[in-house]
C-alpha cells in the first residue's frame, strides 16, 4: 500500500511537510467544524448533482474531504508531458479511422475491433471536422501506485465531466484556509474556464473572427447540470437546450428574444446517440434536428465530435501506447494498465483461471458500475460474472487488481488512509494542447474500496501541484 | 438573449411575488379570525379566497369544511396544489436554476436559500404553529429576492424580464384582493342585513375590513398621509388601484409594465407595448366615479382580463419558442 503522504514508519513525506505542520498546530476538532461549514456552503451555492434512479429532482452533495492532495511540480511536469503525448495520439487515431485509416492498412490495430465497434460512427467518415480536432476536451484518468509511479487507468474523449470540482474545491479551501495558500507555492486552476474558451473559440468554422460559443445541456435533471450551467457562466455563453436550436440551411441558430441567432461553436454535454433524431436515436428529445446536417457541411463545430467513442474504449485502450509510437515515433512517457482483452481466447483463459485476482471491466461500462473487483469480490459474485464472461466474452476486459495510492482522508473515526485517483482535464486546439495543473482527485470513502465513482459514495479532494 | 432563459426568468420572478401574495392574502384572513365574533366571518372569507383562485372544489374535497389549519396546509404546505406557496417557491426555485448562469450568484443562493429554509421551516411545523411569523419570513424572503436583484443585476434584457414579471403578478393579485374583499363584504353584510351606513357598527365594522387591506398591502401609511381621514372602502379601492406611487397598486404596477416594455422590444412587441401603454393611460385619468358607473366588480374583471391579455402577449412576443 502506497500512501502519498506518508512513509512506512509513519513519517512526513517531504511534500506534505508544510500541511503537516499546519494541521498540527490546530487545535482538536478545528477540521471537524470547517467541514460542517464546507458544507453549508455547498449546499447554499447549490453544487449539487443529481443520482440516476433517485426521484426527479433529488440532489446531493458530493462529499468533499478537507485533506488536500499534494502532488509535487516536478512529478506534475512529466504527467504534464505525457497526458499532451497520449491526448495528441488519441486525436490523430481518431482524425486516422475515420478518414485514410493508416493504422489498421498497417496492422497495428486489428481493423474489425475499430470497424465493427459499438462506439464507432460510420457517419463520421470522411466528414471534415472543422478545426481537425475530435476530442478537444479530454479527461485522463491516472492512478499512482508506487513512488511517481502511474499508469492510465482510462482515457475519456466524449463528454468527460467533474471540473466544475475542481475549480470550486480550490474555491473552498482558499476560503476556508487562506493562511494554507500563504505558505505553499500552489499552482492556481482558476483560468480553466479561459482556456475551454480560449479553446472552443479557436475550434470555430469558416475562420469566424468572433464566433458564438454555446454549452449544449440534457437540462436541469441531468446528473452535472450544475458543472453545465457552472461552465457555460465562468464562459459568459449561453447555456442551451436541444431546443433552444434550430437548423435551418445546414445553419445553427439559437432562439432569442430578438430573433435567430447563428451557433458557431456547440460544447456539447449530450451524448452522440441524443444529438441529432433525424440521424441517431429518432426519439431523442434532447437533440437538435438536422444538426448532423450542419456538421458536414462543415458550419458549425462540435465538441467533442461525434464518434470519439472509438478511441476510448476499453477494447482500444490496449492500442494506445502503439498509437503513439504509430503517429508520433515517440516512446509513450505514461504507462498503461496491462490489459486481457477476453474476446481472445487464451486472455479469456487466463482470466477465468485468475477471477479472484483481476478486475473485470465492461467494454463499454462507465461511472463503476458492472465490474468486477476479484480479490474484494464474495465466491458468488465471482461465479456470477464467470457466468456472464463465458456468455460474452467480447464484453469484457480484464486488468491486475492495482493497488491505487491512499491519502488520509477525514472519516467518521477520524482521519485514514483512502483510496485516490486523478483526472486532469487536457484541451486541444489548433494552437496546441494545454491543461491546467493538477486535476481531480476523487476518493473512494469506503474503506478497502477502490471505486472511486461518486455515483458509488466517492468522494473529492483539492488537488495541490506545489513547488517544493 | 435565449427566449427560454427570458421564460424562465419571467417566472423565476411572477412565481417569487406569487408565494409573497399567497402569504399576505393568508395572513389577513387569519389575523381577522382573531377578532372577536369575527370566527364566522373569516372562515367565508378564506372560502372566498379559495373559490376566487377557483381552488375550492379541490380543497372541499381533500379537507372539507373551511378551517384556518386545513387552509395553511392547502394553501402552505400541499405539493399537489398548484398554487400552493410550496410550488410557488419550488417553481421559482427550479426556474433560477434554469438560468443560475443568467442571474448574479447572490440572487440564486437567495432563491436556492429561501427554498431550502422553507423545507426545513415546514418540517418543523412553523407555519401551523405560528403562521404569522411564517408568513412575515415569506414576505421578508421575497423582499430580499427582490433587493439583490435590484441591488446586484446588470440591467439588461434579462433584468427588465425579471421586472416584467414580478409587476405581471402584482398587478394580477393585488386587482383580485380588491375583488375579493368588496365582493365579500356586500356579499355577506347583504346576507346578515348589516348594510346600512347609518348603523354605528358599520363604521366599525368598515375600519377593520379595510384596514386589513391597507396592511396587507403595505399601504396603511400611504393611505394616511394621502387621506388624513377616516378610512373608507372607496378611499382603499381608489388608493390601491388609481395612485401610481403606492409601490402595489394596479396602476403603480401597470407604469412598471411600460417602462420594462420599453427596454426589451422587438419586432413583434409593438401592439404588445401599445396595449399596456393604452392601459396605463386609461388607469392615470380614470376617477372613482366612472368605475361606479360600471360597477367595480365588473370593472375589476375586464382589467383582470387586460392583464392576463399582456401576461399573455408577453410570452408570445418573447418567450414562447
Amino acid at each position: 500500500m502506497f500512501d502519498e503522504m506518508l512513509l512506512e514508519n509513519g513519517t512526513v513525506r517531504p511534500h506534505y511537510t508544510g500541511f503537516d505542520r499546519w494541521k498540527s498546530s490546530r487545535e482538536a476538532g478545528f477540521l471537524e467544524s470547517k467541514k460542517a461549514e464546507a458544507d453549508h456552503l455547498f449546499r447554499q451555492v447549490g453544487i449539487t448533482f443529481s443520482v440516476y434512479g433517485d426521484d426527479v429532482g433529488t440532489e446531493r452533495l458530493i462529499p468533499f474531504d478537507l485533506v488536500p492532495r499534494i502532488i509535487p511540480a516536478a512529478q506534475w511536469a512529466r504527467l504534464e508531458k505525457g497526458l499532451a503525448q497520449r491526448v495528441q495520439a488519441l486525436n490523430l487515431f481518431l482524425k486516422d479511422v475515420y478518414g485514410r485509416g493508416d493504422i489498421l492498412r498497417a496492422g497495428i490495430i486489428p481493423a474489425n475491433r475499430v470497424l465493427g465497434n459499438a462506439q464507432f460512427r460510420k457517419e463520421m467518415l470522411d466528414l471534415n471536422v472543422p478545426s481537425g480536432i475530435y476530442s478537444m476536451i479530454a479527461g485522463i484518468d491516472l492512478v499512482c501506485v508506487g513512488e511517481d509511479e502511474w499508469y492510465v487507468l482510462e482515457d475519456n474523449l466524449r463528454v468527460p465531466s467533474g471540473v466544475s470540482y475542481m475549480l470550486e474545491n480550490r474555491k473552498m479551501m482558499m476560503r476556508l484556509f487562506p493562511d494554507l495558500f500563504g505558505s505553499h507555492r500552489i499552482a492556481p486552476v482558476a483560468h480553466y474556464p479561459d482556456l475551454l474558451l480560449e479553446t472552443l473559440r479557436q475550434g470555430a468554422p469558416d475562420a469566424q473572427e468572433d464566433p458564438t460559443v454555446v454549452v449544449l445541456t440534457p437540462g436541469l435533471y441531468n446528473s452535472a447540470y450544475f458543472e453545465h450551467a457552472f461552465l457555460a457562466q465562468q464562459m459568459g455563453v449561453e447555456l442551451v437546450e436541444g431546443k433552444d436550436l434550430i437548423v435551418e440551411d445546414d445553419t445553427v441558430y439559437m432562439q432569442t428574444t430578438h430573433g435567430k441567432k447563428r451557433v458557431d461553436v456547440i460544447y456539447r454535454r449530450i451524448d452522440d446517440d441524443y444529438l441529432d433524431p433525424e440521424v441517431f436515436n429518432a426519439d431523442s428529445m434532447l437533440g437538435v434536428r438536422g444538426l448532423m446536417r450542419a456538421y458536414r457541411a462543415g458550419r458549425v463545430t462540435l465538441a467533442n465530435a461525434v464518434g470519439t467513442g472509438v478511441a476510448d474504449d476499453k477494447s482500444i485502450y490496449p492500442y494506445v501506447p502503439e498509437m503513439i509510437r504509430f503517429y508520433l515515433g515517440q516512446e509513450p512517457i505514461l504507462h498503461n494498465v496491462p490489459t486481457h482483452i477476453c474476446s481472445e481466447s487464451d486472455s479469456l483463459k487466463y482470466v477465468l483461471d485468475n477471477l479472484d485476482q483481476l478486475v473485470v471491466k465492461e467494454v463499454h461500462g462507465a461511472g463503476g458500475y458492472g465490474m468486477l473487483i476479484g480479490p474484494s469480490a464474495s465466491k458468488a459474485e465471482i461465479a456470477d460474472f464467470r457466468a456472464k464472461l463465458m456468455a460474452q466474452p467480447d464484453a469484457y476486459i480484464a486488468q491486475p487488481t492495482l493497488s491505487l495510492s491512499t491519502c488520509p482522508t477525514m472519516v467518521e473515526k477520524g482521519i485514514a488512509p483512502r483510496h485516490i485517483d486523478l483526472r486532469p482535464f487536457v484541451l486541444t486546439s489548433p494552437s496546441g494542447v494545454r491543461m491546467v495543473p493538477g486535476g481531480l482527485t476523487r476518493v473512494a470513502l469506503k474503506e478497502g474500496s477502490l471505486v472511486v465513482n461518486s455515483s458509488q459514495g466517492g468522494g473529492t479532494k483539492d488537488t495541490w501541484v506545489a513547488a517544493e | 438573449m435565449l427566449s427560454r432563459t427570458a421564460d424562465s426568468l419571467y417566472w423565476m420572478a411572477r412565481y417569487t411575488e406569487r408565494a409573497e401574495n399567497t402569504a399576505r392574502l393568508i395572513d389577513i384572513g387569519l389575523q381577522q379570525s382573531l377578532l372577536p365574533g369575527q370566527q364566522r366571518e373569516a372562515e367565508a372569507s378564506l372560502a372566498g379566497m379559495l373559490g376566487l383562485a377557483e381552488l375550492l372544489p379541490i380543497y372541499q374535497k381533500k379537507f372539507g369544511d373551511v378551517n384556518p389549519e386545513s387552509v395553511i396546509r392547502f394553501m402552505v404546505l400541499d405539493e399537489e396544489n398548484p398554487s400552493s406557496i410550496w410550488c410557488s417557491l419550488h417553481n421559482a426555485r427550479e426556474n433560477a436554476r434554469a438560468v443560475r448562469g443568467q442571474i448574479t450568484t447572490g440572487m440564486w443562493e437567495t432563491i436556492n436559500a429561501t427554498w431550502l429554509e422553507f423545507l426545513k421551516l415546514c418540517e418543523e411545523g412553523l407555519p401551523l404553529k405560528e403562521p404569522g411569523k411564517f408568513f412575515e419570513w415569506v414576505q421578508m424572503r421575497s423582499h430580499l429576492s427582490r433587493g439583490i436583484t435590484i441591488g446586484t443585476m446588470f440591467k439588461d434584457e434579462a433584468f427588465r424580464f425579471v421586472r416584467l414579471g414580478t409587476f405581471i403578478e402584482r398587478a394580477d393579485s393585488t386587482a383580485r384582493m380588491i375583488d375579493l374583499r368588496f365582493h365579500h363584504i356586500e356579499t355577506l353584510d347583504a346576507k346578515a342585513g348589516l348594510l346600512d351606513p347609518d348603523d354605528p357598527e358599520f363604521a366599525v365594522r368598515e375600519f377593520y375590513h379595510w384596514e386589513a387591506v391597507l396592511r396587507a398591502l403595505s399601504a396603511f401609511e400611504a393611505y394616511r398621509k394621502v387621506y388624513r381621514d377616516t378610512i373608507s372602502g372607496t378611499r382603499v379601492a381608489e388608493l390601491l388601484m388609481l395612485n401610481p406611487d403606492v409601490p402595489r397598486s394596479i396602476t403603480a404596477c401597470i407604469n412598471e409594465v411600460v417602462a420594462n416594455l420599453e427596454n426589451v422590444g422587438n419586432g413583434n412587441s409593438a401592439e404588445t407595448r401599445r396595449r399596456a401603454g393604452k392601459l396605463a393611460a386609461k388607469l392615470c385619468y380614470l376617477t372613482l366615479e366612472e368605475i361606479a358607473v360600471e360597477g367595480l366588480h365588473l370593472w375589476l374583471t375586464k382589467l383582470l382580463a387586460d392583464i392576463d391579455d399582456l401576461g399573455v402577449r408577453i410570452r408570445q412576443d418573447f418567450l414562447v419558442l
